[in-house]
């Protein structure tokens, strides 16, 4: 069996006062193949952090290494002692077999009264489904129940690892405005993974451009206009990227397309 | 009362029905049925060894059980897929198993009790080890029900809550691997994934939450094994496919009612 992962987390206050999570030089590897190399990144409380990089980029890779599922290869993950961490996963094996309701699945891990479960649900944009079966939610509600999950017990900082795969692009810059209100309401630092470029860019206080090791970081508008972020993810997303800060500016409703909002950005 | 081979037969079979529904409710969660299937077609090597060297099936049908269940989690995902490992050790376990049975000269061996159970001839000590091994199970189950259950839905989840789901899975393929040895007495190497899985697929139609479903595969599973023995001994049927027959009647039941309702509606 696999050394246990949770040695490798050390537990700290020392370093920076203000950083919930630290990470130093981590290499992580899976039979020889390096998936991460030297990775170093600081996320302090209150930030909102995406990261984000192609497929096999090593971001679910650097994603277990901070939660403790894998143990790196070189370096370490520091995480602030006590650290709450609220986890919203990609998705559920959820087997039609398996019957759970929305409420006993809120109350799966911390324990706590049927108000905070709603209040909770409120928070994160659905409410009135507490007595739903969790197979019969739609996408985005299920993606706002595994956030509302993630918000019982208040945590200090939100992880979650592309959250919005499965909506549509209105959706998911619904649920990116649900974060950016929810970091405004509690403070808590968020931590987001994503390969969805189109709507995930100016929410974030910082980009980390992930391949394997960093290309390149800083705010969203610097990011973009690195040449190792066009060479990754190329040239023509300067639209898509122009089509979200104008998104981000007024609100939209949801009933139209992603053509008739380029236009839009464009203007 | 115990001396009654009915009475050992009836108690032998709750065990097994006790100790099949809460397992078979996670096999049919985590879509592990070929495994199940795998694991206890792997103890037919187990018991063909232990009748080699003359002991007690129950510890060699463990040890194997649990050993192709570790193997095949080991292995899978380097150069070939889960099912297919399962597929190369489940039926070459058992063929290997057969080959040595055949070998054994001097004790005349019954294979058909093995592959199909034999529950009318569990002695006294059968029944202690098949309770024992429920409870151990059950206890297993209750104790690690809230990580088990979490690493159902998502691993990931599961270790940002602070739990291993590696270490879940083998408690896990432990209980498997004691519920295929307590059953083969019972229902025989063949029919274990049956009794894991009918019961937990019928109780699907009723339960809204994991616990209730837990506990309806469990009372489908008592009724089962007591409709079964019963018609066996009345329609001079063999007991472990009658119990079998018996949880497939009830699955297909269910069924046609929750057909039959959304029609309606």
């Amino acid at each position: 069996m696999r050394r246990k992962a949770s040695v490798t987390h050390v537990q700290s206050w020392c370093n920076s006062s203000m950083a919930l999570i630290t990470i130093n030089q981590l290499t992580v590897a899976y039979s020889g193949v390096v998936a991460l190399k030297n990775v170093s990144l600081q996320i302090g409380a209150g930030e909102i952090v995406t990261i984000v990089g192609p497929n096999g980029s090593g971001k679910t890779s650097l994603l277990k290494a901070i939660i403790g599922a894998i143990a790196p290869q070189e370096g370490n993950v520091e995480v602030k002692s006590g650290l709450k961490i609220g986890y919203v996963p990609q998705r559920l094996n959820l087997d039609p077999t398996l019957p759970i309701s929305v409420g006993r699945f809120m109350r799966l891990t911390e324990n706590v009264t049927k108000r905070e479960c709603k209040q909770a649900l409120e928070q994160a944009g659905v409410s009135e489904i507490m007595d739903k079966q969790m197979s019969e939610l739609s996408g985005g509600q299920l993606q706002r129940v595994l956030l509302a999950r993630a918000l019982l017990g208040s945590p200090e900082i939100l992880i979650l690892d592309e959250a919005t795969q499965g909506l549509d692009q209105p959706g998911a810059a619904e649920f990116y405005k649900q974060i950016e209100k929810l970091r405004e309401e509690t403070g808590c630092a968020i931590l987001m993974i994503s390969h969805d470029l189109h709507v995930v860019m100016s929410a974030s206080d910082r980009v980390i451009c992930l391949n394997g090791h960093i290309c390149c970081s800083g705010t969203p508008q610097a990011v973009a206009a690195t040449p190792e972020y066009k060479e990754l993810f190329g040239a023509d997303t300067d639209g898509a990227l122009a089509l979200y800060r104008h998104n981000h500016d007024h609100k939209h409703d949801h009933n139209h397309d992603k053509s008739a909002d380029i236009t839009e950005a464009t203007h | 009362m115990l001396d009654d081979f009915m009475v050992r037969a009836f108690l032998a079979g709750l065990g097994l029905a006790l100790v099949s529904a809460p397992l078979g409710c996670f096999v049919v969660w985590r879509r592990m049925a070929y495994f199940g299937e795998a694991t206890a077609h792997a103890a037919m090597l187990g018991v063909a060894l232990s009748l080699a060297i003359e002991t007690d099936v129950f510890f060699g049908a463990l040890i194997f059980a649990i050993i192709m269940a570790w193997l095949t989690t080991q292995l899978s995902g380097r150069n070939y897929a889960m099912d297919t490992l399962l597929g190369v050790f489940s039926h070459s376990f058992l063929a290997v198993g057969l080959v040595i049975v055949s070998f054994i000269s001097g004790v005349r061996i019954d294979l058909m009790a093995y592959l199909f159970g034999d529950i009318l001839a569990v002695s006294k000590s059968d029944l202690s080890v098949i309770w024992v091994g429920t409870l151990v199970v059950l206890g297993l189950i209750i104790w690690r029900w809230k990580p088990l259950f979490l690493t159902t839905l998502n691993e990931e989840l599961s270790y940002a809550s602070g739990f291993n789901p590696k270490r879940e899975q083998l408690f896990l393929t432990i209980a498997l691997g004691i519920t295929v040895a307590v059953s083969i007495k019972v229902v025989g190497v063949l029919l274990i994934t049956a009794m894991l899985i009918i019961p937990a697929a019928s109780a699907r139609n009723i339960a809204r939450d994991p616990e209730i479903m837990v506990l309806t595969a469990g009372i489908f599973s008592c009724i089962s094994v007591i409709l079964g023995l019963r018609s066996s001994y009345v329609f001079d049927t063999p007991p472990g496919p009658t119990i079998v027959c018996v949880a497939l009647a009830i699955f297909i039941a269910l069924n046609l009612v929750s057909t039959l309702r959304r029609l309606k509606l």
